[in-house]
């Protein structure tokens, strides 16, 4: 391994969210954002040697780095109760996310016209979670707030940014001219 | 699981649900009246784009009383607008032919929407489950800070407010403590001490201070501990944070 990526690896051995790109290249002024990557590419390499591979894997999501231990050691974690898988999201929380993740900025209203269920306490449960935000306030009628995904949500999703979501098209039924993520 | 209920005849008035129905806001399979919806236009192997809507709001109707949904406003107001398009189209169309608009197309096109969010949602559940299978550094549950079974602080408000009261009247009486001067008898406690340690080479704390010592005693033993140990007689030690301090004789000091 080179001496950048142990650098690297220390960062991310050090950090429980993930770790943006510019954030890692910070640690070494001389090296190039070309060097760096290639460090990257070589430690995710290095983990998933079959030989002499980890229990963890580095993946890119979430705006950044991370190490995650592979999946194959959630049971027994969670069975010998050391840690908790997060608790999956309900029906009324994805559809909600979904339709944000789309069609961000986006008000209550609208999100209650697809859903057709009022969504206050599904929006309120999100933002707490921050896995929403508000991320501003439409010009029409009494202002309301509009509001947007987060980092914490593409890093729930494992997701590096929106544009990973099937695009419209690619959905069995399109729709709109163009509900493309922003 | 649920039999469809087939209504012959008029639709029913939503209102008259027979016995009070217990308030269900969503269950797991239905997320909401456009999911119902569609799940009864699945069922029915019916045509989105070409709905037999008399057929399809009758049926939406006996399902929200048979799920006790008929008292959730959402899947009211569907089933009004069921009704709504259903009027429409009983309506005699005013003879331009052109310019009328099917008054199920903008149902059909919620319909579509939502079936595509649907499709997304099926998607990020099936990354969400992925990725809760992976645990980031940092998921363990933290060591218990505080030691179990202590039980939460319970009072009640007048418990707490005749509490105060109690503390103020107290706190108008200031209270004045007599000082006593009193000469700690350091000489006497470093006799103790060296008494005991004559007997064994180690003892402890609590033997040389007596369970019911004096403040002025335990004072006394405690200099008196930290003159000798300067003076090389003994040797002081606690083995961890609040044990019992341990004394040991030291041997070049029994010359002393």
């Amino acid at each position: 391994m080179s001496p950048l990526a142990k650098l690297l690896e220390a960062a991310l051995f050090a950090s429980s969210r993930p770790v943006p790109l510019d954030e890692l290249r910070a640690l070494d002024a001389e090296a190039s954002p070309e060097d760096v990557q290639a460090a990257l590419d070589g430690l995710r390499a290095h983990y998933d040697d079959p030989e002499t591979g980890h229990s963890f894997e580095l993946v890119e999501q979430g705006g950044g780095w991370q190490l995650l231990t592979r999946a194959e050691y959630s049971e027994a974690i969670e069975r010998a109760q050391l840690a908790q898988r997060p608790q999956r999201l309900s029906a009324a929380s994805l559809e909600t996310l979904a339709i944000i993740a789309y069609r961000q900025p986006i008000g209550r209203a609208e999100v209650e016209e697809i859903r057709g269920v009022s969504v206050g306490g599904v929006l309120k449960a999100l933002l707490e979670r921050g896995l929403i935000d508000i991320v501003g306030r439409s010009e029409g009628l009494g202002r309301p707030l509009l509001y947007g995904t987060t980092s914490a949500f593409l890093e729930q999703f494992a997701l590096r940014h929106l544009e990973e979501l099937p695009r419209a098209d690619e959905l069995a039924i399109a729709l709109r001219a163009d509900p493309r993520p922003l | 699981m649920i039999a469809p209920a087939t209504t012959q005849g008029a639709a029913q008035d939503a209102a008259t649900a027979g016995a009070p129905a217990t308030f269900v806001v969503e269950l797991p399979e239905f997320s909401g009246p456009l999911d119902l919806l569609l799940s009864l236009i699945r069922d029915e192997r019916l045509d989105v784009y070409d709905i037999p809507i008399a057929r399809v709001a009758e049926q939406f109707l006996a399902r929200i009383q048979h799920l006790a949904l008929d008292e959730a406003a959402d899947y009211l107001e569907m089933a009004a607008r069921l009704l709504r398009i259903k009027a429409q189209l009983l309506l005699p169309r005013s003879g331009d032919e052109e310019s009328w608009e099917d008054p199920r197309a903008e149902l059909v096109r919620r319909l579509l929407e939502y079936q595509q969010i649907r499709e997304v949602v099926e998607h990020l559940d099936r990354l969400g489950e992925e990725r809760r299978d992976r645990f980031v550094r940092g998921s363990f549950a933290p060591m218990a800070a505080l030691p179990a079974g202590v039980p939460p602080l319970a009072l009640s408000l007048t418990e707490l407010l005749s509490a105060v009261d109690r503390v103020l009247r107290v706190a108008k009486e200031p209270t004045v403590h007599d000082v006593v001067q009193r000469a700690l008898d350091v000489a006497g406690a470093i006799t103790s001490v060296r008494g005991a340690l004559a007997l064994r080479a180690r003892t402890r704390w609590t033997e040389v201070v007596g369970a019911d010592a004096e403040p002025w005693q335990i004072l006394s033993v405690l200099l008196a501990l930290l003159e000798m140990a300067k003076l090389g007689e003994l040797r002081l030690a606690q083995p961890k944070p609040f044990a019992i301090v341990e004394i040991t004789r030291e041997s070049a000091g029994e010359a002393a």
